[in-house]
């Protein structure tokens, strides 16, 4: 914590807005080089099948194609990808990797699998050349649905498995079918939950120049994760990690699927640019964007939960499904984070819950903004929800009752959690989340009933925990130049979460400069060479800690050159302002800028165990991930005959411990907000049994827009996070994670559903599916 | 997503159009405001060989409201819009895509396309309007009712243009109403309808014709309904609704079962008839 | 080819364009002015919405042949030097912006809007913005900055 905060904490203008609003920013499409050439990808047009025969020649032939590859073309630089995450270690458990292939070979194992790619002159000639690419392809049965994919004798996703499971893992905690045998109440539903799309506005893309005469590779890539990507290109390309430099510069938005996923084409696009010792470029369009980025879809949850008479939650058993799509590089983490954020914010003694993992003929699953967690909240609250009706108590008593008292933290969950500790809450005090909710949305005094234009209003309430800010580290750089200006270098790319800003506050704070005097440069691995990536809410917390620790050590070099300068003690030195000066003699200052010089001399010698310059380098690595909590909350009128909503209210009370910037956390909140409305009433992928997208545009994948997206209320809480000195939590996902939950929640309220014998156990919702279930 | 080559043809006056498509005919695709066509140019869906662009041709941008509302091929979503030139259309404009579609796209490419989603042809066969469509050997006149022949098929041949849409003034008290449901702003409807009604001086009701988008091949007419000889009371209205869910013939949606989309037709047209009712003067 | 000449932000430009080369990438790629944005190709999702005289257009549903002799306004336009406008002022208090990339034509759709209209309510800004995808902020802060640019 920092005493009396000058800058952190306060809602400071964005550094990065003006290049923003001017046009002038940089992103990947916008970087153009001499003599590039622009590459397009022939794609499997079925989900599952034989390639029997390739024919490139027509391709080949058209004016100003350059070149074609297919699989057969990489010899050894065809390679299956790596496994990003490896899986936890947790006894007993199974896991089957399957990485994703640069071209397929062989087999194709979902709709726009990359068969071959055409390098041309323009995107328009390569468009042209990949319509001119015969592929024959001998059709197999599709694996679409995951039961039965699991049935015996079905299609196999890959055929020397022998089966279609990707990992199945049992975590328990307590005794589930001891607290089972002493219930009041056991309650069992099947419940369906799906989500999307991450849909970046930006779709991902990738330029890479290959300059033989320095020798080195220079890639700008959409990525989450530029240190990871530079790393693992060097060792596929025989580089050295010093030879390549990759650049994630203005990101379009991220969420989750722009992570270090070395896909196909960002694998193969640099692998082209040596070959043919040309620039290239390849930018994904939308319509590829909806078969080749990474998505999240569905789990089906067979899930009970047992209470005593009193509604104490005795323990929950949770048995899942988890649709990973054709390959599994991304291990276990969402299903893993679903298994974990399920416990909530509540004492739940026993546990006992077992996902399977498995292979389809659809695009990939990985990690989409909650990732997971909103499954797995889902499940808990809407058996909360049932449990509370059948007991005959309100549905936020019945939380408030399970609530893990404030005097039980570190709370220990047991099992483990995605960073492979076991899931321990550091920190968190939740029953004010409830009351200022419940107090800001009007929960005791809300009447209900039917609005003046007959529209039928109901309410909601739910919570949720998320696990955030984990490991395995980042680190900053902070440096003063001689112009008095302050730059901080990071290996973590930026999406549009402010790091521009929020970091430059954390900066300033130490070094005594202002805010718009600091330079972030992020994602740039010749400017920084360790880190991660922007993932798992983690930035804040992380690279926050990693930079503060870097500004504090610039400070104490700062202190100790003005006061070599001053010749007084470091304690009299007081710094602010850009400048420095003995405390009580403002009128005898030094600049920033001139201590850098002093700090820098052009004779004497550098004293042994120092360094020139006032600059610091400082890693953060936190022994496991910090708790957030948060509750959402909203009033939505329904239209019982269409049942079209308006959402009247929406409220979200949130702690994610100490905040940076609360105009830029107010700003993720809400964006997450909207993805979850997204997720609950809008966006859903629609595969038919052929394992065929049917709507693979903006016009039917629909992400909600102004005028279905209300204004949203927030609330604040602090508590902070014992692991980092900052005491910061992460924020980025929270916003998106229970809003499928209180939509089915509010919904069922507003319709009264659960006496006319209806629940609502699927997400997404839609007005055609609720009508439906409503009229079941 | 980048369209695949075509000639690229101007046309700088209606006879040079016509005479351009009797030459390529349907190897050519007319260029109106193109936000229909070139989404499928971009999705290689459409690959024509060539386009003949029309946006010069100025000669057709009007609207013309004295009596008879003449509506000319070129003028612009954006531009009816404005113009307040007839009760239904105004209130369906809003619902046809966003400003920057409404901006480019064209009356006539709206209803050439023959979407069978899109609002305008629904609103034409409901106001019983009539298109003119003109060749290098001459013109005829199509009734809207005739004019949308399927899904994004018309009755316009291989070397005819749509050139002029013509929509008869409202009969004394008349009544129109225009309802849809959309998931968001501007997309196209789940379900929409457009209903014209007319009573004579005994408030007895003598025409009404509704028509349907998403509801079918093409726009979906139901004429009468029951309506006509009662007082569009709210028992009549109630009948028309179910008398038009069993006409109809909706085949389901990514966003919408059939069913769903057959009960909110029902929904829709009474609300839509009460409130072109109330609008009776 | 064909040489396409437009003004653009008040200066005359020109280059050469295929036929079928789309206004978004003749204005990003020909003439360099990379502030406009791609997002959908298929005219959803806004990002690449420029002013074709004084109109809000879908750059990516219109030729850059059929933009010949047209007046043309994208958002490297608006700001007077380093100077941002009144709207690229409010955008930024109001905290509009975070990952920028639907910026553009968002900034450029109410522009149009205020011109039109220029003390919108807040459903006319909600309709109007209703033409744009942003994945990042929920909307409310544009609106709000909208609000706050209108006069």
């Amino acid at each position: 914590m920092i005493a009396e905060p000058r800058y952190v904490g306060q809602s400071v203008r964005r550094n990065e807005d003006a290049r923003l609003l001017t046009g002038r920013a940089l992103f990947v499409d916008d970087v153009d080089l001499p003599d590039m050439l622009h590459a397009a990808f022939c794609r499997s047009p079925v989900a599952h099948g034989r390639i029997r025969s390739i024919d490139t020649s027509a391709a080949l032939a058209r004016d100003g194609v350059v070149a074609v590859y297919t699989a057969d073309d990489l010899g050894e630089y065809w390679q299956p990808g790596p496994l990003l995450v490896p899986p936890p270690p947790i006894p007993g458990s199974a896991f089957n990797q399957r990485c994703q292939v640069p071209l397929a070979r062989g087999k194709v194992r979902h709709v726009g699998e990359p068969i071959a790619i055409v390098l041309a002159a323009s995107r328009y000639i390569a468009e042209d050349a990949v319509a001119d690419i015969v592929v024959e392809i001998e059709d197999l049965p599709p694996v679409v649905d995951m039961a039965a994919a699991l049935e015996s004798g079905t299609a196999l996703v890959h055929d020397d498995l022998g089966h279609n499971v990707s990992a199945k893992v049992r975590q328990t905690k307590g005794d589930y079918d001891a607290a089972r045998k002493n219930a009041a109440h056991v309650i069992a539903r099947r419940f369906h939950y799906d989500h999307g799309a991450s849909s970046p506005m930006e779709t991902r893309g990738i330029v890479a120049a290959w300059d033989a005469r320095a020798d080195r590779m220079t890639v700008w890539d959409t990525t989450q994760a530029p240190v990871i990507i530079r790393n693992g290109l060097a060792a596929m390309l025989g580089l050295s990690e010093r030879q390549v430099r990759v650049v994630a510069p203005f990101i379009g938005g991220g969420f989750g699927p722009k992570m270090m996923m070395f896909y196909p084409e960002e694998v193969l696009v640099p692998w082209v640019a040596m070959r043919l010792d040309r620039p290239v470029k390849w930018i994904e369009d939308r319509y590829e964007h909806f078969f080749a980025t990474t998505q999240e879809r569905d789990q089906i949850h067979e899930a009970e939960i047992a209470l005593d008479a009193d509604g104490r939650i005795l323990g929950v058993k949770d048995v899942f499904l988890f649709d990973t799509g054709a390959y599994d590089p991304y291990g276990l983490t969402t299903p893993l984070n679903s298994q974990c954020t399920l416990l909530g914010p509540y004492v739940i003694p026993a546990y006992d819950s077992t996902f399977t993992c498995v292979f389809t003929n659809k695009t990939l699953v990985t990690p989409y903004r909650g990732a997971g967690r909103q499954h797995g909240v889902f499940v808990i609250e809407r058996l909360l929800d049932i449990a509370a009706r059948e007991i005959g108590i309100d549905l936020v008593e019945l939380r408030r009752r399970n609530l893990i008292p404030p005097d039980a933290f570190p709370y220990n969950n047991e099992i483990i959690f995605q960073d492979f500790a076991p899931l321990r809450y550091d920190s968190g005090s939740y029953a004010p989340l409830f009351d200022k909710a419940r107090a800001m949305i009007g929960y005791d005094d809300f009447a209900g009933g039917v609005d003046t234009v007959g529209r039928r209003r109901g309410i909601g309430l739910v919570a949720y925990v998320e696990g955030t800010g984990i490991g395995p580290y980042e680190g900053a750089r902070v440096q003063v130049q001689s112009s008095g200006r302050v730059s901080l270098a990071t290996g973590m790319g930026t999406q549009g979460q402010g790091h521009f800003t929020a970091f430059a506050q954390v900066v300033a704070e130490q070094v005594g400069c202002r805010v718009e005097d600091v330079d972030v440069i992020t994602g740039d691995t010749d400017q920084f060479y360790w880190g991660a990536g922007t993932f798992a809410s983690r930035g804040a917390v992380v690279l926050g800690n990693a930079t503060h620790a870097a500004a504090l050590a610039v400070r104490g070099k700062i202190l100790k050159t003005a006061a070599e300068h001053f010749e007084c003690a470091e304690a009299d030195v007081v710094v602010g302002e850009g400048a420095a000066h003995v405390a009580g003699v403002p009128e005898k200052r030094v600049t920033l800028g001139e201590l850098a010089g002093l700090a820098n001399p052009m004779r004497g010698a550098v004293t042994p165990g120092t360094e020139p310059g006032l600059e610091s380098t400082q890693y953060f690595g936190p022994e496991m991930g910090a708790t957030a909590a948060g509750v959402h909350a909203m009033i939505v009128a329904v239209d019982p005959e269409t049942m079209m909503i308006e959402i009247e209210k929406y409220v979200v009370v949130h702690d994610c411990g100490t905040v940076l910037n609360p105009m830029i956390l107010a700003g993720q909140v809400t964006g997450g907000v909207a993805q979850g409305i997204g997720n609950a009433w809008f966006e859903k992928l629609v595969f038919d049994a052929e394992g065929q997208l049917l709507n693979p545009t903006f016009a039917d994948y629909l992400l909600p827009t102004a005028d279905v997206v209300p204004a949203i209320e927030l609330g604040h809480e602090v508590t902070p996070s014992p692991l980092n000195p900052l005491g910061t939590k992460g924020a980025g996902e929270a916003g998106a994670i229970p809003v499928g939950a209180l939509f089915a929640q509010a919904l069922e309220n507003a319709l009264d559903l659960p006496a006319q014998g209806v629940e609502l156990l699927e997400i997404p919702l839609s007005p055609s599916r609720l009508w439906e279930l409503a009229s079941s | 997503m980048k369209p695949a080559p075509f000639t690229y043809l101007v046309a700088h006056s209606l006879d040079a159009a016509l005479a351009l498509k009797a030459e390529h005919g349907d190897e050519a695709r007319f260029l109106a405001g193109g936000q229909s066509l070139v989404p499928a140019m971009n999705f290689r869906l459409a690959q024509p060989a060539a386009l003949i662009d029309l946006n010069p041709l100025d000669e057709l941008d009007y609207i013309q409201s004295n009596g008879t509302l003449r509506i000319g091929a070129l003028t612009r979503h954006r531009a009816l819009e404005k113009a307040n030139a007839h009760p239904l259309l105004h209130e369906i404009m809003p619902h046809v895509a966003h400003w920057p579609i409404r901006t480019r796209g064209t009356i006539a490419g709206n209803l050439a396309h023959a979407d069978p989603a899109s609002e305008l042809p629904a609103a034409m066969v409901a106001l019983g309007a009539r298109l003119k469509a003109q060749c290098n050997s001459g013109e005829r006149w199509i009734e809207a009712t005739d004019f949308f022949t399927g899904p994004l098929t018309t009755a316009l041949g291989d070397d005819e243009m749509l050139t002029e849409v013509e929509v008869p003034t409202l009969p004394e008290r008349t009544g129109t109403c225009f309802m849809e449901l959309a998931r968001r702003q501007g997309d196209y409807a789940m379900m929409g309808v457009a209903a014209v009604v007319t009573v004579d001086e005994m408030a007895t009701c003598t025409a009404a014709r509704l028509a349907y988008l998403s509801a079918g091949p093409t726009p979906m007419l139901v004429s009468d309904a029951g309506l006509v000889g009662t007082t569009l009371d709210d028992d009549a209205i109630a009948a028309a609704a179910e008398t038009a869910k069993a006409a109809i013939d909706p085949a389901g949606t990514v966003h919408a079962s059939a069913a769903y989309q057959r009960h909110i037709a029902g929904v829709l047209t009474r609300r839509a008839l009460v409130k072109a009712r109330d609008r009776i003067a | 080819m064909t040489r396409v000449a437009v003004i653009v932000n008040g200066q005359s430009r020109e280059a050469d364009a295929e036929p079928r080369l789309l206004l978004a990438d003749f204005l990003r790629h020909e003439l360099g002015l990379t502030g406009t944005h791609v997002g959908c190709e298929h005219g959803v999702c806004g990002a690449c919405t420029v002013l074709v005289d004084g109109e809000p257009v879908r750059s990516c549903l219109m030729f850059a042949v059929q933009a010949d002799g047209k007046t043309i306004e994208t958002v490297e336009g608006l700001a007077d030097g380093d100077k941002l406008n009144h709207l690229q002022r409010q955008m930024r208090e109001q905290h509009g912006v975070q990952c920028g990339y639907c910026t553009a034509g968002v900034l450029m759709s109410m522009t149009a809007l205020l011109r039109e209209t220029p003390s919108p309510s807040e459903p006319q800004v909600r309709e109007a913005l209703s033409a744009h995808l942003c994945r990042c902020t929920g909307y409310q802060n544009i609106v709000n900055a909208v609000l706050a640019a209108s006069s």
